[in-house]
């Protein structure tokens, strides 16, 4: 199921879709939102009901947590390279490994390390504004949060 | 379970549902009137990120109070006198250094409140708290770019966020005022004493100021009444616009 606001992630690449799991002929899907006032969750509520309706899975129950809080080390590998495939710098913290730091967010169009941050919040609360020093693109960043 | 004890947890968690809520408000009423484009959107996801807080919090206060109360019954049919929000949120700003200074006091506030409260034993006060914090540290960060930009920007700017702080500064002491419902809150593990929190933010603040070349206000008087309903005249102006269009339709739905 892709996400309302960037369709090239499935709400599973994103790390929305915490657990779906079947409870006497009813399915339970959990899920969390990425900002407390993401305005996609209803959308996706809707999406997770209407998609699992035309499966044929009418009785379903689609519950919000907000803990553990949603974390963009989250976010599967196979969705960083569909972001970045897509023109969105994605975020860089993983669940496992190392922490990074100071890394420089490549450029999604050339793959410049060379970019800079023209606003901290961009066109939704999960996106930063940067630009290109090289190839003079602006681009979104998915932000680590 | 006393009814006092009730009515003690319902006000402690419309204290926290209300400051989110009143400040998305003044937030969104900024919205076109930043000095860019950029901080438009930017104060639009704070305001979202609040309003997002403000709501789990309302439907709880619900749950807990027991009379049925939706979020929308909280936020819409409440009389000015039941909104128990600080009066800092709720006063209109003239220029956006107070927008600025707003969001510096509120959040140096706020972020530290919300990691308590991510300990809470209440699971829906603790679930938005955590969440909440990292959104909070976030708009923190905003605000103390801003403060430094402006304080030691020009003469202009500088004497702008100097007046913004003199003119909100008498609001910040309500934000640590200790009475019944936080002691009640503390003791149930339900909240925090908010007096503990001062000396930290009492550090934090005066650190930003002082790399901003900006003066930590003296104030005369100190503006309180907020967590027990008594607002500035600009609570009903603010009031009546949020709730003009839920009143007027009732049931009314996008």
């Amino acid at each position: 199921m892709p996400d309302p606001e960037v369709p090239v992630l499935t709400i599973a690449d994103l790390g929305v879709l915490r657990a779906v799991e079947e409870d006497g002929g009813r399915l339970r899907v959990t899920v969390t939102p990425t900002y407390s006032g993401c305005p996609a969750m209803d959308a996706i509520r809707d999406d997770v009901v209407r998609a699992l309706a035309a499966e044929g899975f009418g009785d379903v129950e689609v519950v919000t947590v907000l803990s553990p809080a949603w974390t963009t080390a989250w976010m599967s590998d196979e969705g960083r390279r569909k972001l970045a495939a897509y023109g969105i710098a994605p975020p860089q913290r993983r669940a496992d490994g190392p922490v990074l730091v100071a890394l420089s967010v490549r450029c999604p169009q050339c793959g410049s390390p060379r970019t800079r941050e023209l606003a901290r919040f961009g066109s939704t609360s999960c996106k930063a504004l940067r630009q290109c020093e090289d190839c003079r693109e602006p681009f979104d960043h998915f932000k680590d949060h | 379970m006393s009814a006092a004890v009730v009515t003690a947890e319902v006000a402690y968690v419309l204290r926290l549902a209300d400051d989110a809520l009143v400040l998305a408000q003044r937030l969104a009423g900024q919205l076109t009137r930043a000095p860019q484009l950029e901080e438009d959107v930017a104060l639009s996801n704070i305001a979202l990120d609040l309003l997002g807080q403000a709501r789990p919090l309302l439907t709880r206060a619900g749950e807990l109070e027991g009379a049925g109360r939706s979020e929308d019954d909280l936020a819409y049919l409440r009389e000015e006198r039941a909104f128990l929000n600080c009066q800092l949120v709720e006063v209109p700003e003239r220029d956006f250094a107070e927008t600025i200074a707003r969001q510096l006091l509120f959040s140096c506030y706020q972020l530290p409140l919300y990691r308590v409260l991510a300990t809470s034993t209440d699971e829906v006060v603790a679930g938005v708290a955590e969440k909440g914090a990292k959104e909070v540290d976030y708009h923190r960060d905003h605000a103390v770019q801003w403060t430094l930009r402006l304080g030691d920007g020009t003469d202009e700017s500088h004497r702008r966020m100097q007046a913004a702080l003199e003119r909100l500064w008498p609001y910040a002491d309500e934000l640590f005022e200790s009475d019944d419902v936080t002691r009640a809150a503390a003791a149930s593990g339900l909240g925090v004493d908010p007096a503990g929190l001062r000396a930290g933010w009492d550090a934090d603040v005066d650190a930003v100021l002082a790399e901003a070349t900006l003066t930590r206000p003296q104030p005369v008087r100190r503006a309180t009444g907020g967590r027990r309903g008594v607002h500035t005249e600009a609570m009903g102006y603010l009031l009546a616009e949020m709730q003009h269009l839920h009143r007027s339709h009732p049931g009314a739905t996008w």
